[in-house]
């Protein structure tokens, strides 16, 4: 496979052509905030989110990192002041509509919105904003783990896995704009439709897939 | 391309000169021919019982003239249309017409030689006896491509397509190669028409280019657009001019399979659309060995499912494929990597309208029309406050005030112009210092708005812009799919700030914020809905930011619109003590005569419904709408 060089905030970097930023930037140690991306899905990432952006040299706007390919003298600036101020506005969006409860978060201090806020300099609580959180009921059917939609982000990375593996998946994104959702067929409770292989909880960056091992409290509800 | 069999339109364009000299030619020779305009637009109007008035009154006058069912003209202001082909007289097209009308032009103007001048809209050429369109101011601008077939035949018979010129394109296109038909395209520098402008051309030679088998392609016929209706007038009056574009382009590109992704909700256009691929079917002009050439060619019609979003084209690609109208990342882009992963080509109703054209008549004829960079004409939907509504087509590059003032006719009671929002929930609002702007595409863009699909709403003195914005920012929030955070969550904080605008609740750094969203979600959003969302924020700011500022600082709303920030009030020193009008009319019981019998309104009883304000007489004036509220002693 062809190698590429480029520059990620002056730091030479070698990638893989066909590679992605993203992966090239995190793959040397470079952090690009993120919550949709994913390496299984790399070549066509999901681009949900809209956390990665980069500005690159020549280029008028700022990019998603996650569907720029790398290419030979690419020019990367992950601290651009456009490029942060994207990011900024929507982590800031996610946490307006994401309950901040942290304290009692099972994923507290393991949580990827947390580790963000901290990277781009934000508040967890935004004072700018409006805060819209919904009140969906929580879900604790499974035996094995806890789904309350109120805290998903929505980046996919559960619906991507639990359908990409083999088996009829168990979960879907339903409805539209500020009600999208992922949820089960017809809204059934997730235990009735999974098989339980815990796929997604493993890959749910926000806690609103918890395992029920670390989640004490929600295990009675 | 080799032929396999010569086979050419001949045989079948003899068959439908013959069928339209049926119907239309005994104008010349003795008998008259009646057309009713029964698009959407005339059904609405109550064509429908015009028509039936029509034919019985016919039967019993014992008349021997055919009625033919014809679409839109773009005079829909005017709806029910009926015109009447008498030898002898030029073709008469009447206005306003209801069954009442109907019948009596008949025996007076049929039977009698009475044109009734009065119901008279105008006649179709110049003549000694009755106003005629060319009279119209709008006659000097209008340039009629697209919709020059559109209310002149009958769009269920495609004969009288074929006997205006239809099918000839398709004709000379099959007797060139593919790359010539590109060039052609290239050469006359068409753009396309759903919004972005992007050089068709270029797009039919990547997809051409592109690697991958099958190809298809695809025509958008998704509007959705609050106050656009252009295309469905294009499909429900002149369907073959699509499909034979439609084909055109897949030969173009090397596709043998085509789709028209149709809203479910243009029943009509549908069924006209089903129509029209049966009748060019039967006649050879779809399915195997087309004309007799190498070329097989198909079209399914694929219904949309109403939403807004799939007339992105990832969106749509996906709708069509099964799946849930998400629209993805481009690239790559749909001419290399579209419906089932293979090379497909998306045009919008419009843009496919204009290829026709350009195949029959040169590209050098095209591109004479408009301007350099933006060539042919732009179809427009007149909507608003404006005297005509209905369907305009000028020349691109004709300025807002020509086709406001002078092909609209204007604003309505007088009222002054204050707005045009144009290109619909992903436009802007222009106000009246951008009215000299030529409509084009970078004209457009310059000026922080775009040519959109080619709504054009027009806004007067009694609208608040904050509303207005507010009111297309709610629409594309409903229709947001909800994938990416910045759609999704971004268009919900800025609907809730101008929710609170307009309500009074506004706070000081509200404006700003919103401004701040506005620009971060244009830059951040995933696709064009998101992209282009903010426009009717960002101009509105722009241009009005007063407004805004009068609503947030004063609680005042400065066009007496929004609901919360006025009240009714009777000005004591006019109001008459012996007149109860206002107190009839008032629905709610708010209104009551104090101790000196003057009216006074009881704001806490009182739903702001208006009637009270018409109700007072005119010589005394007394109610008036006033803004921020204020309470009478």
């Amino acid at each position: 496979m062809k190698t590429v060089t480029l520059s990620i905030d002056g730091k030479k970097v070698f990638a893989h052509t066909g590679e992605k930023v993203l992966w090239a930037a995190l793959d040397n140690g470079i952090y690009i905030p993120n919550l949709c991306a994913m390496r299984e899905n790399s070549e066509e990432p999901m681009t949900a989110c809209r956390l990665c952006f980069v500005e690159i040299e020549g280029y008028a706007q700022p990019v998603t990192a996650c569907t720029e390919p790398v290419r030979e003298g690419l020019e990367v600036s992950t601290r651009g002041e456009r490029a942060l101020r994207l990011a900024r506005s929507g982590l800031e969006l996610l946490l307006a509509s994401h309950p901040i409860e942290c304290a009692r978060c099972p994923v507290n201090r393991a949580c990827e919105l947390q580790r963000m806020a901290a990277h781009l300099g934000i508040k967890l609580k935004t004072r700018r904003l409006r805060k819209f959180v919904h009140e969906f009921p929580i879900d604790s059917s499974s035996p094995l783990f806890v789904y309350d939609p109120n805290k998903c982000v929505l980046c996919g990375r559960c619906v991507f896995i639990c359908q990409k593996l083999p088996g009829t998946p168990a979960i879907g994104f339903a409805h539209r704009g500020f009600d999208r959702r992922v949820t089960t067929c017809g809204d059934e409770p997730i235990g009735n439709r999974c098989g339980d292989c815990t796929e997604c909880v493993s890959a749910c960056p926000s806690g609103a897939l918890v395992f029920k091992s670390r989640s004490p409290a929600a295990d009675g509800s | 391309m080799k032929v396999l069999s010569p086979v050419s339109l001949s045989g079948i364009r003899a068959q439908a000169a013959q069928h339209w000299q049926a119907t239309f030619g005994g104008w010349h020779s003795g008998r008259p021919v009646i057309t009713v305009g029964m698009a959407t637009c005339g059904r609405a109007a109550g064509a429908m019982d015009v028509l039936q008035a029509l034919r019985d009154e016919l039967a019993r006058l014992e008349l021997d003239c055919p009625v033919v069912e014809v679409g839109c003209t773009g005079h829909c202001y005017a709806e029910p249309l009926v015109t009447i082909y008498k030898p002898g007289y030029p073709a008469i097209c009447y206005g306003y017409v209801n069954p009442v009308i109907a019948r009596t032009l008949l025996r007076e103007f049929l039977q009698g030689d009475n044109p009734c001048p009065e119901f008279v809209l105008g006649a179709l050429e110049t003549n000694d006896l009755v106003p005629s369109f060319a009279d119209f101011p709008r006659a000097k601008y209008e340039t009629r491509l697209l919709l020059k077939n559109c209310g002149q035949i009958d769009p269920e018979q495609i004969e009288h397509y074929i006997a205006n010129g239809g099918y000839a394109a398709l004709e000379k296109a099959l007797q060139i190669t593919p790359e010539e038909v590109i060039t052609e395209i290239k050469e006359a520098r068409l753009r396309g028409r759903g919004g972005a402008g992007f050089p068709t051309g270029e797009k039919w030679e990547m997809c051409r280019r592109a690697p991958g088998r099958p190809k298809y392609v695809i025509c958008n016929a998704d509007e959705g657009d609050p106050g656009a209706f252009m295309d469905r007038a294009v499909l429900e009056s002149d369907p073959h001019s699509v499909l034979e574009s439609l084909i055109i382009a897949g030969y173009a590109i090397g596709a043998g399979q085509g789709y028209i992704y149709v809203r479910a909700e243009y029943p009509l256009a549908v069924q006209r659309l089903r129509l029209a691929l049966r009748q060019a079917r039967q006649h050879n002009l779809l399915g195997r060995h087309i004309l007799g050439n190498a070329f097989s060619f198909d079209v399914r019609l694929f219904l949309g499912s109403g939403a807004f979003i799939c007339g992105e084209e990832t969106a749509l690609i996906a709708s069509l494929e099964g799946e849930a109208g998400i629209p993805r990342h481009r690239p790559p882009y749909p001419a290399e990597h579209g419906l089932h992963g293979k090379p497909t080509l998306i045009d919008n109703v419009k843009t496919l309208g204009c290829v026709r054209h350009i195949i029959r008549d040169g590209a050098k004829a095209f591109a004479a029309i408009g301007t350099q960079k933006s060539t042919g004409t732009a179809v427009f939907a007149l909507a608003g406050k404006v005297v005509n509504t209905g369907l305009v087509e000028v020349p691109m590059g004709t300025t807002l005030r020509q086709i406001i003032f002078d092909v609209g006719g204007g604003i309505p009671k007088g009222k002054r112009f204050k707005a045009v929002q144009i290109g619909g929930p992903s436009g802007a609002c222009l106000p009246e210092s951008a009215l000299d702007l030529p409509v084009d595409f970078d004209s457009l863009t310059d000026a922080g708005a775009m040519m959109g699909s080619g709504g054009m709403v027009v806004l007067d003195e009694d609208d608040c812009m904050v509303e207005i914005a507010r009111y297309f920012l709610q629409f594309t929030q409903r229709e947001s799919c909800g994938k990416c955070t910045f759609c999704r969550l971004g268009t919900r904080q800025m609907l809730a700030i101008l929710d609170d605008i307009t309500k009074g609740k506004g706070k000081p750094e509200d404006i700003a914020v919103l401004a701040e969203l506005a620009e971060d979600v244009k830059a951040g959003s995933l696709c064009g809905l998101g992209k282009t969302a903010p426009n009717p924020v960002l101009s509105t700011l722009r241009y009005f930011r007063d407004e805004y500022e009068a609503h947030v600082k004063e609680g005042r709303c400065p066009a007496l619109m929004c609901q919360d920030l006025i009240n009714y009030y009777i000005i004591p020193e006019k109001c008459e003590r012996s007149c109860d009008a206002c107190v009839g009319t008032c629905t709610v019981e708010a209104i009551s005569p104090n101790s000196k019998r003057i009216k006074v309104i009881d704001q806490a009883k009182c739903v702001k419904c208006g009637l009270c304000l018409p109700a007072c007489p005119i010589k005394y004036g007394a109610i008036i709408k006033q803004s921020p509220p204020q309470v009478q002693k």
